[in-house]
């Protein structure tokens, strides 16, 4: 028996997320204004423009890694806000009010530096959003790393979503799920796990991301390094 | 045409199918109403048409109810459409005492089918007022708003606003179109249907055959705007964009909308559009018939680039179908084009006639930058856009509502 054809004690449940989006009916014109919504919306809503917006209908504009990064960028025109709001990675905070502390940081920082901020055209402005998730179980099921690897690429955005993304802010050691299951597979399970870690979602499309991982699970098959 | 779920697997993939088989099998037998005012014409009743058949594929009892009005009726809300777009007109006093007088009798005629519904969607302002006649209601009854009301104007506002703000929920197309109201305010983006007449893939025969009866060179490229003849949507702009870049490239232009009787200004403008055109023989202004969708797909798929180069808009879904059939789009920083179209990307947006001119240039010398864009186009449009992902975000909200706004819903 190859190691990626060993079963796990417990199978690999596939699971989905579907989200649906709610305005909180704040929005912000200029950077002050950001600042000051900034401060106010609860904390729900700065998740979403971290990391739910990669489900929402939206262009994969990865140049930008956040809401906040794009907006500063394509509608305020501010190049060094946008690039300095880009490297905020939520991975690093503690929780969410760290992160929104953060991000307040760097915008009240930009301020002081330039206290020009000109409004956005009418149409334009930063709209506030927050998002419910419904989670539920699609009945696919993986018992070998083969059949996690055959099995990922039939799976949803959703689900590498809820998996690869929603997964790191519901672990404390902020893993996976597929590398959660994959250590249960000893020492072939830590070294992919620790290829799949190296993935930076925030730079992709969750389409790109799921590819990325079939690639990694491939190479473990064929017990190549990548 | 019947269409069924497993048909849109193709399009959109097998896994997303699935998906929505298993997030609609908590809801299999519950009754879903949708209500709005038209079976046919429009894009409300464009979507219904094709939505309601899935729910019900899916195992859900989904029915489509339409509320009878008077010729009285339409133009009183008709008034509020364009009232609640920013135009500063109101009903009389009679008038709004028609619409509610229809609201009440289409309760009477719907209240059967409507009071035991375990989901409302009523669909834009006309069938609004049925909430308020039907007090024995128990589903969940939300408020669909298809139209822009960020801007509305706020006597006629004033008079709506009380009859939409006891449903449960409100839906819009975009954030920017929402108005507050005291109950969640959910975005759903529009979508198109890739297996209609006006999306679906057509042979190159067919393309071939409608460009040659419009008389296009199949030699040299096209550039075509989709549109009502609207004001907002800019058509002497184009004009005047493809007049400069035509100093430098020897294009076609095609200009095609539909007859819109409800538009007193359409035929002004499109007999100003006519004259500036003059006798340019590679202007070529198109007025078809309101079910040219066949038609409208060919000139789509013949176009080199699309343009959509409106001053104001809603979404845009003229811009979404031709990014659908790989071609790049030239449109105005106005509404959903600017969710759409990204720079580079997609297409480019734009200010001016100038601007459009230039980019008409820049991607004609580019074919392989077109390429390119072709492919994340219609990427961006199978991962976004298509009636499968309204369908899930539809399932998505009636399991939210069910589960009374909990941010996170566990499905079993």
């Amino acid at each position: 028996m190859t190691p990626s054809a060993r079963p796990a004690p417990e199978p690999f449940r596939f699971r989905d997320c579907s989200l649906t989006i709610v305005s909180l009916g704040r929005s912000a014109r200029n950077l002050r204004e950001l600042r000051a919504e900034l401060a106010a919306v609860p904390a729900g809503s700065i998740a979403h423009h971290f990391y739910d917006a990669l489900l929402r209908p939206s262009f994969d504009d990865r140049e930008y890694r956040n809401d906040f990064a794009a907006w500063t960028r394509r509608m305020l025109r501010d190049a060094p806000l946008a690039e300095r709001l880009s490297v905020v990675d939520p991975l690093d905070c503690a929780d969410l009010e760290d992160l929104r502390d953060r991000v307040i940081e760097i915008v009240e920082e930009r301020l002081a530096e330039d206290p020009r901020h000109a409004d956005v055209p009418e149409g334009m402005e930063f709209r506030f959003l927050r998002s419910q998730q419904v989670f539920f179980d699609t009945g696919a099921r993986a018992s070998t790393i083969r059949e996690l690897r055959e099995t990922l690429p039939k799976t949803t955005t959703g689900s590498v979503f809820y998996h690869f993304v929603n997964a790191r802010f519901r672990s404390p050691e902020r893993r996976d799920d597929y590398s959660t299951w994959l250590l249960g597979f000893g020492d072939e399970g830590k070294e992919i796990a620790e290829r799949l870690r190296r993935i930076d979602f925030q730079l992709w499309s969750l389409s790109e991301t799921r590819s990325r991982i079939a690639a990694v699970l491939a190479g473990a098959d064929a017990g190549a390094v990548l | 045409m019947s269409v069924a779920l497993r048909d849109y697997a193709e399009a959109a993939g097998p896994e997303v199918i699935d998906a929505l088989e298993r997030l609609a099998r908590p809801l299999r037998g519950r009754r879903v109403v949708h209500v709005n005012s038209t079976r046919v014409g429009g894009g409300v009743a464009e979507i219904l048409a094709r939505l309601v058949p899935l729910m019900n594929d899916l195992g859900m009892d989904a029915r489509w109810e339409v509320i009878e009005g008077t010729q009285e009726f339409y133009g009183v809300t008709k008034t509020f459409h364009n009232a609640l777009q920013g135009v500063p007109t109101a009903p009389t006093e009679r008038g709004l005492a028609v619409y509610d007088e229809v609201n009440r009798e289409s309760a009477r005629v719907l209240g059967p089918s409507l009071k035991d519904a375990e989901f409302v969607f009523i669909h834009d302002p006309q069938p609004a007022a049925l909430l308020r006649h039907l007090p024995g209601r128990r589903g969940h009854w939300v408020w669909r708003c298809h139209i822009d009301v960020s801007r509305p104007y706020r006597p006629v506002w004033k008079f709506l606003r009380p009859i939409v703000a006891p449903y449960e929920a409100s839906v819009y197309s975009m954030a920017a179109f929402a108005q507050p109201l005291p109950h969640p305010q959910y975005i759903i983006a529009p979508s198109i249907d890739p297996l209609s007449d006006k999306n679906r893939p057509l042979e190159a025969s067919e393309v071939a055959a409608v460009a040659a009866r419009h008389l296009l060179d199949p030699a040299r490229p096209v550039v075509v705007q989709v549109s009502r003849f609207d004001r907002f949507k800019d058509p002497l702009g184009v004009l005047q964009a493809y007049r400069i870049a035509r100093r430098h490239l020897p294009v076609q232009l095609v200009l095609v909308g539909g007859t819109a009787t409800d538009d007193p200004e359409g035929d002004a403008v499109l007999a100003a559009v006519r004259e500036a055109a003059g006798d340019d023989p590679d202007v070529h202004v198109l007025l078809l018939p309101p079910d040219a969708h066949r038609e409208i797909n060919a000139l789509q798929r013949r176009a080199t680039l699309v343009m959509q180069k409106s001053l104001k808009e809603g979404f845009g879904l003229t811009v979404t179908e031709a990014l659908w059939k790989g071609k790049p789009v030239i449109g105005g920083r106005a509404g959903g084009i600017v969710l759409q179209i990204v720079d580079h990307h997609t297409g480019f947006l734009v200010d001016t006639p100038e601007g459009a001119a230039f980019r008409i240039r820049y991607l004609l010398n580019r074919p392989n930058a077109v390429a390119v864009m072709s492919e994340k186009g219609r990427a961006f449009v199978r991962d976004n856009f298509l009636l499968t992902r309204h369908l899930r975000e539809y399932l998505t909200l009636m399991l939210a509502l069910d589960a009374g706004g909990a941010e996170q819903v566990e499905v079993t």
